[in-house]
């Protein structure tokens, strides 16, 4: 369950959008201590998931933070306005290429009536008092989306009040210009010189959101916020955090999963220039969750030293469950394991009898590899445990903290004692959600009594991943006269998220199909959907999009092939198979729900913006697919070619409806991105196991898609109204099968495997 | 310790580190000049682009008693204040996703475009294809370059 709603596949009951309380927090004590409090003289916080009630008491007292944790005030936002009218915005969510540093000033001004320029972001900490921060279920602009619209809303009201209140008059006179209040007569004050008054005025219950129309940045091209410290190499992301008296670590982890050290010889570790200690990890017990795998670490004086010295240790590890591991073994264990029933999650009507009485049957089994998240940034965090039993952790995470509960768990300390600081990510994809190595930092920097950063190798990062499972599905349909699907089996097989965080887990279960197969959104009457067994042999996790990837690569080809089997045009077969306008409550029980309406669209207009029906040269096709995740949809039309057996995509057209858009450059940025990132699953190798252990070491091996090999890419976003959905994941699924789909269109030969090898 | 003198973005230094130490960890590590980033360590990414005296350069497989006496740019220095055509239009474009390989993909470009000034796309793909981007910025990367040259970077 934890790792699920950390994954985002199954929505946290903590945190969804709603109750709402912002309070006036100008005068708490607490807020001093922050950067945020020294300078402003109005502050306003933004509480979700408490109700007034809870609050009653609260305003008049200044307390310590502390206390506020143990009344279960969790302010999420925070705004604050100084005497020289600079709006200070903190940004409780991690930035990690999805601009979301840039969305967030861009909301709350436009609702405050700021000049975008005039905010600056703080970066919160990681600590409870702000709401969940687990960045990733793409979820930061669609569950917080209205709670910064509330905070900008207030302060524009108090704002409006303070005005009215200086000039007496009735605030129907006044508006809020840029940055300044107007008056009716022409006269003006600043933020700066009304923030002290503002901090007096009451808090508006329920402050009116402005109008769309008034909206300056919301649904605009809002330019990068960070984009001058990324070109000038001046943004610091964790692996360049720089503390004084800092000592550089790597670490020796077992091959294998549950290897412990049997013996180590050190001697020549101990050797290397620059080493200063070599420090024995407690080996990880299971399930593995977020703790530190351990094994032997050097601490040396740079990061240098420290791989020389770690690549020198001579260790032996006693015998792990996972010796006999290998990921050709593990696909034809998976692939046996689709060839019977598993256990049913849902079925409707009786697909086996409707199968036996089809005109065609069509089967199929499909394959993904095992995947790596491989940031650019590999996983490394910085410690520093001090004497007096505080520690401080500077890290690349998406889950402050999830990082701190960790950490000070390892320790053995309260999680008061540690402060988490969140640096820019050098990219997230899910595996700075999982916070192993900061864990590794604080257990060194203890060790060692000094601040330790540790740094992961590429090597380490692709052979001690948290991996997207490797999966087998099983796809079976029944065609009737018409071609039309009279009945649909789906068996997946997959080693869930579950074995991470749970011992005895023997394969997905009902909830893991909810992405996408027992929830599928084609109207066929008889339906079945089993889970199948799968044994988990590294830590698995999830990656950006997490199992939408291969449920929505076997469901979309799946109904291509059928449509090719039926001599159906794929685009209009895949329309008719969805069916009518509706809203799918029946499948998805709370939001959000699968509109069929909106996903229908989509299609369309991936299908219209690439030309499809149009003719193509020999060797050349089209594929389309689409899918719903993360609250938005998304569809792919792909125009590639095949020659000599090697896939060439020419170009991509991706139409994305996800609700109310805030930053257009961003959503383009994220499915220009996940393009690159789903053609990276669909034609390059996945990690290769032999003996138990990750053969695939570099990039060499784990080879990304590069510039040459990236289609010209067109964006297509929805225009609506709707509340805003998820971006940075919902890119990812539909574009392999809308390959899939093109290539066999191109050849007549179908694609089951990723990444596709075509002989 | 051997000591080594490097001209780094017009300062010099003398550097105490071992021979095999790559260029790489001595800015980053020695120099605090963090800006190059780690990726890969073997010469695969491109994210750790320098130019040493002048020639684009993976400075983590550049052992240091290998560039010693060079004159290394590095992306703080490329220019005094972020103006560089080539950093002005990675902002216009928007490029930088994550941002993390992009330091090494400017200093690419940076190097190349010295000889081709005027590319083609085909340019661009044929000289940058050899650096990753895992949030797959390529697109704009492309742009952005095709967009320096036209003003004249």
């Amino acid at each position: 369950m934890y790792g699920l709603e950390l994954a985002g596949v199954i929505e946290p009951r903590t945190n969804l959008p709603g109750q709402l309380t912002v309070l006036n927090v100008s005068r708490r004590r607490f807020l001093k201590t922050t950067a945020l409090g020294a300078g402003s003289v109005f502050v306003l916080g933004v509480f979700s998931g408490c109700s007034q009630d809870n609050l009653a008491d609260w305003p008049d007292r200044a307390e310590p933070i502390g206390s506020l944790e143990e009344a279960g005030f969790k302010p999420n936002v925070f705004v604050g306005i100084n005497e020289a009218g600079d709006v200070f915005l903190v940004c409780s969510r991690s930035e990690m290429g999805q601009g979301i540093r840039s969305s967030v000033p861009a909301i709350i001004a436009d609702e405050m009536g700021a000049d975008w320029d005039r905010c600056h972001i703080l970066q919160a900490t990681g600590h409870p008092r702000f709401g969940n921060q687990n960045t990733d279920g793409s979820r930061s602009i669609r569950n917080h989306f209205d709670d910064w619209r509330k905070a900008g809303a207030t302060a524009r009201e108090m704002l409006l009040a303070a005005a009215a209140q200086t000039w007496s008059v009735t605030p129907g006179d006044c508006s809020m210009a840029v940055h300044e209040v107007r008056h009716a007569d022409g006269r003006t004050l600043g933020f700066g010189e009304l923030a002290a008054t503002a901090a007096t005025m009451a808090v508006p219950a329920s402050p009116a959101f402005r109008p769309r129309n008034e909206w300056r940045y919301i649904g605009t091209e809002i330019q990068g916020r960070d984009n001058k410290a990324f070109v000038t190499g001046s943004a610091t992301y964790g692996v360049d955090v720089q503390v004084e008296g800092m000592l550089y670590a790597a670490i020796k982890r077992s091959p294998v999963l549950g290897g412990r050290v049997a013996s180590v010889d050190d001697s020549a570790a101990r050797a290397v220039s620059g080493v200063r200690d070599i420090v024995r990890l407690n080996e990880h017990t299971f399930p593995p969750a977020f703790q530190a795998l351990g094994g032997v670490a050097v601490i040396a004086d740079n990061t240098w030293a420290a791989f020389k010295g770690r690549d020198a240790l001579q260790v032996t590890w006693e015998a792990s469950d996972h010796d006999g591991w290998s990921t050709g073994a593990q696909r034809a264990a998976m692939d046996e394991s689709v060839r019977a029933p598993g256990t049913t999650v849902r079925e409707a009507g009786d697909t086996d009898a409707a199968t036996v009485g089809a005109t065609q049957v069509v089967e199929a089994t499909y394959h993904i590899a095992m995947l790596p998240h491989a940031p650019m940034e590999p996983p490394n965090a910085t410690a520093w445990v001090k004497a007096d039993g505080t520690c401080e952790v500077w890290a690349p995470t998406q889950a402050p903290q999830t990082a701190r509960g960790s950490v000070a768990g390892a320790l053995g300390v309260d999680p008061e004692a540690v402060t988490v600081h969140v640096t820019f990510l050098g990219g997230g994809f899910g595996r700075k959600s999982k916070p192993d190595y900061c864990v590794e930092a604080a257990l060194l920097s203890q060790a060692a009594g000094a601040p330790v950063k540790v740094t992961w190798s590429r090597e380490d990062d692709l052979r001690h991943d948290y991996y997207h499972p490797p999966s087998a599905q099983y796809m079976r349909a029944g065609l009737g006269a018409d071609g039309a699907p009279v009945s649909w089996l789906h068996r997946s097989s997959f080693p869930p998220i579950g074995s991470t965080f749970s011992n005895g887990v023997t394969g997905p279960g009902a909830r893991d199909l909810l992405s996408g197969v027992s929830n599928m959104p084609y109207v066929i009457s008889n339906v079945r959907f089993e889970a199948c067994r799968a044994i988990a042999h590294q830590r698995i996790g999830w990656l950006r999009s997490v199992y939408n990837i291969h449920h929505g690569f076997s469901v979309n080809a799946f109904v291509a092939e059928l449509a090719h089997a039926a001599g159906r045009d794929a685009k209009d077969y895949l329309l008719e198979l969805i069916g009518p306008d509706r809203e799918m409550t029946d499948l998805f029980p709370r939001p959000p729900v699968l509109d069929t309406a909106r996903l229908k669209g989509v299609i369309r207009r991936a299908a219209d913006e690439a030309g499809w029906g149009r003719e193509l040269p020999t060797g050349h096709g089209m594929g389309i697919a689409g899918h719903f995740s993360f609250s938005s949809y998304v569809a792919h039309a792909v125009h590639a070619s095949v020659e000599n057996g090697q896939v060439r995509v020419h170009r991509v057209d991706c139409a994305v409806d996800c609700g109310t858009a805030v930053n257009l450059d961003r959503i383009r940025s994220q499915m220009e991105g996940a393009t690159v990132f789903g053609l990276t699953i669909a034609l390059k190798d996945g990690i290769e196991a032999t003996d138990g252990a990750v053969t695939t070491g570099n990039f060499d091996t784990y080879r990304l898609l590069t510039m040459a090999e990236t289609p010209e890419t067109h964006v297509h976003i929805m225009d609506s109204d709707l509340p805003s959905g998820g971006v940075g994941e919902p890119g990812v699924p539909p574009l392999a099968p809308a390959l899939a789909g093109a290539i066999l269109q191109a050849t007549g030969q179908p694609v089951r495997s990723l990444p596709i090898r075509l002989t | 310790m051997p000591t080594y003198t490097l001209t780094v973005n017009g300062q010099e230094h003398a550097v105490e580190a071992e021979p095999d130490m790559p260029l790489l960890w001595v800015l980053r590590d020695i120099l605090g000049l963090t800006g190059t980033k780690f990726g890969c360590g073997s010469a695969f990414c491109g994210a750790c682009e320098v130019h040493v005296d002048g020639a684009v350069q993976r400075s983590c497989v550049a052992p240091v008693s290998g560039v010693s006496g060079s004159v290394v740019t590095t992306i703080e220095g490329l220019s005094e204040d972020g103006t560089h055509p080539l950093q002005l239009a990675w902002n216009e474009v928007n490029v930088p996703q994550c941002g993390y390989c992009q330091s090494g993909q400017i200093m690419r470009a940076a190097g190349w475009m010295k000889d081709t000034p005027n590319p083609t796309a085909a340019d661009v793909d044929a000289n940058q294809s050899s650096n990753l981007c895992r949030c797959g910025t390529y697109q704009r990367i492309k742009e952005a370059i095709l967009l320096a040259a036209e003003k004249g970077a």
